[in-house]
C-alpha cells in the first residue's frame, strides 16, 4: 500500500513539475499519434468515402474486411512491420526500424481500417440523404465525395479523434518495431510496459496519468464538438 | 432565355415510359409531352407515381421501358433543377449552399457572387444569407431550395410536392416565388396535392392513376370538367 501511494505522491509530483524525462515521452508519443492520425486520415477519409458511394464487385466483402480489420491485434500488424523493415526485408534497405518513422508506419496501418470504416458509415448514411440531389445537381462522383466528406465533418472529426485515442494509447506495434530506445522511439505506453518491469512504479504511474488523461481530454473534446456542431449547423 | 440553342432541351418527350418495381407497374406506358415554357402540374392520388414520372422526367431514374428525349438529345441535360419535397440542404450557410450548387454547375465565383446575391434576394433571403441552412425554419429551408434551383437559371424546374409540409403563408410564399421563376422563362413541371396550387398555377394538368395517364388537359378545362372518370372522382373526393 506504501509504494503505491508513495509511487503516486511521486508521480503527481513529476506530471506538476514537468520532469524533463516525463516531458519528453509524452512529446514523442504525441508527436508519433499526431503524424499517424494526419496519414491515416489522408488515407482512410477519401477510401472510406469512395467505398460508400461507389457500386462495384466486392463492396460487401471489402466492408466485412474494413469493419474487421477495425481489430487488428497489434502486436500482429508489428510483427509484419518489422518483417517488412527489417534489414533481409523489403524495405529493409531503407533502414527504417526502430525509428520514429517505423512507428508511424505501425500506427498508421493499425488506425486507417478505424478511419475508413467509421467513415464509410457515416458518409453512406449521408450519401443516402443526398444522392438524388447531388445527382439532380450534376455532380461528378469527385464533387459527391468531396461535398459529403465537408458535410460531415463534424461527425468525422470525432472519427480522427479516436483514431488518435487508438494510435496513443496502443503498445504491441510501438515496442516491436520501435524497439522502445530511450530518447528516440521511448513512448508513453512502451515507457509504461518497461518501467513497470523495472519497479520504477512512480515515473510507470506518472505517464499512465498523463495517457488517461489525455485520451480522456479527446473524447471529452470530441462530444463537446459533435453538440456544438449539432446546434450550430443542424 | 430566347435563343433556340438555350431551349435545346425543350420540348421534353415521353413515350412508353415503364417503371417495374417489386412486380408492379408503377408507371405504366406514359406518353406526355412537356412544352417549353408551360407550367405543367402532375395530379393524383397517393401512390400515383407522380414522384416517380418527375424523377424520370428530370432524368434521375432511367425507366425500365420506354424513352425520354430532351430536345434532339436522349442524355439527361444539365441545365435542370429539381427541388424536392424536404429540402435537401447541406451544412453550409444559406449562400454557401447557392454557393455550392453554382461550383457544382462550373459557375466562375466572380459571376457567381451576384447570382447568390440575386437568387437570395428573389426568395427573400437575403438577410439571413449567412445563417447555417440546416437550421432555418421549414418554410425558410423550402425558398433556400427554390433560390439553389433558380441561381442555375435552369431552362426547366422540377418541383416535387414543394409546399406538402408547409403552413399556409410558407405556401403562399413559395408559390409566388415559383410564378416568379416561370415568368423568367423557366418551364415549371410540378407535383401536389393541393388542387388550389394547381388551379392557381397551373397551364396544364397531367392526371395519374395507379401508373397510367388517364387525361392530359388544359388546367382550366380541366378543373371545370375532367374528361376521365378517374379524375372526375379524384375531384369529387375532393369537394367532399
Amino acid at each position: 500500500m506504501d509504494t503505491i501511494s508513495q509511487s503516486f505522491a511521486l508521480a503527481l509530483g513529476m506530471v506538476a513539475h514537468l520532469d524533463p524525462r516525463l516531458t519528453q515521452i509524452v512529446g514523442l508519443s504525441i508527436a508519433i499519434s499526431l503524424t499517424s492520425t494526419l496519414c491515416s486520415a489522408a488515407i482512410g477519409l477519401p477510401l472510406g468515402a469512395a467505398v460508400a458511394i461507389a457500386r462495384f464487385p466486392g463492396r460487401g466483402p471489402l466492408i466485412v474486411a474494413l469493419n474487421a480489420a477495425m481489430g487488428l491485434p497489434p502486436v500482429v500488424v508489428g510483427l509484419l512491420v518489422y518483417l517488412l523493415l527489417s534489414r533481409a526485408g523489403p524495405l529493409g534497405e531503407f533502414g527504417l526500424l526502430f525509428t520514429p518513422t517505423a512507428m508511424v508506419i505501425a500506427q498508421t496501418i493499425l488506425i486507417v481500417p478505424i478511419i475508413a470504416a467509421l467513415t464509410r458509415q457515416i458518409v453512406e448514411d449521408a450519401w443516402v440523404e443526398y444522392r438524388e440531389q447531388l445527382r439532380s445537381l450534376n455532380a461528378s462522383w469527385r464533387q459527391s465525395t468531396v461535398t459529403l466528406l465537408w458535410d460531415t465533418r463534424w461527425s468525422l472529426l470525432t472519427v480522427l479523434l479516436a483514431g488518435f485515442g487508438r494510435a496513443a494509447s496502443e503498445v504491441g506495434a510501438v515496442i516491436i518495431v520501435g524497439g522502445n530506445i530511450d530518447g528516440v522511439t521511448r513512448v508513453m505506453t512502451t515507457a509504461i510496459a518497461l518501467e513497470t518491469s523495472k519497479g520504477d512504479l512512480a515515473l510507470a504511474l506518472g505517464l499512465g496519468i498523463v495517457l488517461l488523461t489525455l485520451v480522456m481530454l479527446v473524447n471529452v473534446g470530441a462530444h463537446l464538438t459533435r453538440q456544438w456542431a449539432r446546434v450550430r449547423f443542424g | 432565355m430566347g435563343d433556340a440553342e438555350v431551349i435545346a432541351g425543350l420540348p421534353i418527350v415521353a413515350s412508353g415510359i415503364t417503371i417495374v418495381r417489386g412486380g408492379t407497374r408503377v408507371l405504366d406506358g406514359i406518353e406526355l409531352t412537356i412544352e417549353a415554357r408551360s407550367r405543367t402540374f402532375i395530379l393524383g392520388a397517393n401512390g400515383a407515381g407522380k414522384s416517380m414520372l418527375l424523377r424520370v422526367l428530370h432524368g434521375l431514374i432511367a425507366p425500365d421501358a420506354g424513352t425520354v428525349r430532351w430536345g434532339r438529345q436522349t442524355a439527361r441535360p444539365i441545365n435542370q433543377a429539381m427541388v424536392f419535397q424536404r429540402a435537401c440542404l447541406l451544412r453550409r450557410s444559406a449562400a454557401g449552399n447557392v454557393r455550392h450548387a453554382l461550383a457544382l454547375a462550373g459557375i466562375r465565383r466572380s459571376e457567381a457572387r451576384q447570382r447568390v446575391d440575386d437568387a437570395l434576394a428573389r426568395v427573400g433571403l437575403t438577410a439571413i444569407a449567412d445563417r447555417p441552412a440546416r437550421v432555418l425554419s421549414g418554410g425558410e429551408q423550402q425558398r433556400l431550395a427554390l433560390a439553389r434551383a433558380s441561381a442555375l437559371e435552369p431552362e426547366v424546374l422540377f418541383l416535387d410536392e414543394p409546399t406538402a409540409s408547409l403552413d399556409p403563408p410558407a405556401t403562399r410564399a413559395v408559390e409566388s416565388i415559383v410564378s416568379a421563376i416561370h415568368a423568367r422563362g423557366t418551364t415549371i413541371v410540378m407535383t401536389t396535392h393541393s388542387l388550389g396550387q394547381a388551379k392557381r398555377l397551373a397551364d396544364t394538368v397531367v392526371f395519374l392513376d395507379a401508373g397510367r395517364v388517364t387525361e392530359i388537359a388544359d388546367a382550366t378545362q380541366f378543373f371545370a370538367a375532367p374528361r376521365s372518370p378517374e379524375a372526375r372522382a379524384f375531384l369529387e373526393g375532393e369537394r367532399l
